[in-house]
């Protein structure tokens, strides 16, 4: 199991998974918007999304787990 | 003249505006969130208070708190800057209900020119050429499709309440206008609150040159000549240079003539910017314009020797322009470059905090920032972090102090834009003068990938 992390500080703008989804290398599983820019959060795997830790509108930090993927 | 005033803003313009309130001796309120509480402008303001927490919307957004706080310290008047609710025609008027003065147009013009569409209807009803596109706002994909059939692409899908880049694209196909179509409209809603969009013609090698014009309250307006912006990334601009080295003398007159028309047709008032994007043929067409002092107005000021911030305080007062246009001078060439903290080849932001800061220095040189050693740079904000301007008698000279000035600019703890603006200031395109507003995709990113 691997750990997403917000590469960044800033708001969570969309939340693109739920728990259960099958995702591919690369997949946008969130967008953050940090200083009036949108910022894509991606995995690295292929997987399934087993954890899902943000609601759109949330403020994460730098480091700050997104989604569990396994 | 006010005794005393509140800016509505932070960062750079609220600093900038204080100077200019110094020197007429007019005491100056600063708002700040709880992000900004230690920052510069906020200690060189007479006073301060703390207007809510770091996102904008619980602060420098917060129309209401910021009027009882303009009211509680007896200010009179409200500088809005730009960004934030410096083109909020609501906020304006709520000034005006409570008694204070808004440092601006009326706020049924910043309304008109706040709506692209409606901006568009007018410009062409008072006689200023506007791009082949769609004057009504288009409500879905299919509507869109129907629409591109008829004017051709490629088209720019844009945001009717746009700004800063957001909510626009440019796009090449039914394709590629489908898959950019919900996102930008979604992202037009979150940004803006109106999903409102429309199409224009692509305009082939477009230069981005904006007229800079001021008018009083009776009637009078002159132009303070023209910016050339065409270095942009994800369509905000980078650099910024006055005169534009690409038009010549006749279009310069036409572009003056149409601005102050299209000024006069609105009734205009106070500091404004008509941006026209101009082909190579030199035709130019109204893009928008921006109902305030822009970023960018140093350069103006750099060659014509006025300052922007006084006009506007004076023209808000009620006093009349005491210029006329064949007083306004056009003294060498100034160029501006935005100082961002972002990653100078992808452009993602980098907040973090300063650990290192001094400016450059220099005859000619002139800087815009607000921020000092230890400063931190949050995410809640803008990017733009400061702005360096270099005057000189010719552009090549501008150029030049301009190069050295951002070799000597130190800055540590976050990635800056430098390294970017220094390529695209030395390149042979760039100092050719004739730069379009697809220089970053045809000149500056190619040279990444070729160096790497």
């Amino acid at each position: 199991m691997a750990k997403v992390e917000a590469g960044m500080a800033g708001n969570v703008w969309k939340v693109l998974v739920k728990e259960g989804d099958q995702v591919t290398e690369g997949q946008e599983v969130a967008i953050l918007e940090s200083m009036k820019m949108e910022i894509p959060v991606s995995v690295e795997a292929e997987g399934t999304i087993t954890k899902v830790y943000v609601q759109e509108g949330d403020f994460v930090n730098d480091s700050d787990a997104i989604v569990d993927i396994e | 003249m006010f005794s005393k005033i509140l800016i509505a803003n932070r960062g750079e313009i609220a600093l900038r505006v204080i100077r200019t309130c110094q020197k007429l001796g007019i005491k100056t309120v600063a708002i700040y969130s709880e992000a900004d509480a230690e920052a510069i402008f906020v200690r060189e303001a007479d006073e301060g208070y703390c207007v809510g927490k770091p996102p904008v919307n619980q602060s420098y957004l917060n129309a209401d708190e910021i009027i009882r706080i303009a009211k509680k310290s007896g200010a009179e008047a409200v500088h809005p800057g730009y960004g934030l609710l410096s083109e909020n025609a609501a906020f304006a008027r709520k000034c005006t209900e409570n008694g204070l003065v808004f440092i601006g147009p009326a706020p049924e013009i910043i309304a008109s020119m706040g709506s692209k569409i409606e901006a568009r209807k007018t410009m062409k009803e008072a006689g200023v050429p506007i791009i082949e596109g769609i004057n009504t706002p288009i409500e879905s994909e299919d509507a869109a499709k129907l629409a591109a059939q008829e004017i051709g692409y490629p088209l720019m899908l844009k945001a009717s309440a746009g700004g800063g880049g957001i909510g626009m694209q440019l796009v090449h196909s039914d394709e590629e206008l489908i898959k950019a179509f919900a996102g930008n409209q979604k992202r037009a809603e979150s940004f803006f609150g109106d999903g409102a969009m429309f199409l224009e013609k692509y305009i082939e090698e477009p230069h981005h040159i904006e007229v800079q014009i001021l008018a009083d309250s009776y009637g009078n307006i002159i132009p303070l000549w023209e910016r050339e912006c065409s270095i942009q990334r994800r369509n905000q601009k980078v650099v910024e240079e006055a005169p534009s080295p690409f038009i010549n003398e006749e279009t310069r007159v036409k572009m003056l003539d149409a601005a102050v028309k299209a000024a006069k047709y609105i009734g205009y008032s106070n500091a404004g910017t008509i941006e026209f994007l101009v082909d190579k043929e030199q035709n130019f067409y109204f893009l928008e314009m921006n109902t305030r002092l822009q970023v960018e107005h140093p350069v103006t000021e750099e060659i014509t020797g006025l300052d922007l911030v006084e006009e506007q305080l004076k023209v808000a007062f009620g006093e009349k322009l005491s210029i006329t246009r064949e007083d306004v001078k056009r003294n060498g060439h100034a160029i501006e470059v935005r100082i961002y903290a972002e990653d100078p080849k992808t452009f993602f932001p980098s907040p973090g905090k300063i650990t290192e800061f001094q400016l450059p220095v220099g005859e000619g040189i002139r800087n815009e920032s607000a921020i000092e050693s230890g400063s931190q740079v949050t995410p809640f904000y803008d990017p733009m972090i400061g702005k360096l301007i270099a005057w000189g008698q010719t552009r090549e000279e501008a150029c030049e102090k301009l190069k050295t000035a951002l070799e000597n600019y130190k800055i540590a703890g976050i990635k800056t834009n430098i390294p970017m603006l220094l390529k695209t200031i030395s390149h042979e395109q760039f100092l050719s003068g004739y730069t379009t507003t697809q220089f970053v995709n045809e000149y500056y990113l190619p040279l990444l990938t070729s160096t790497k």
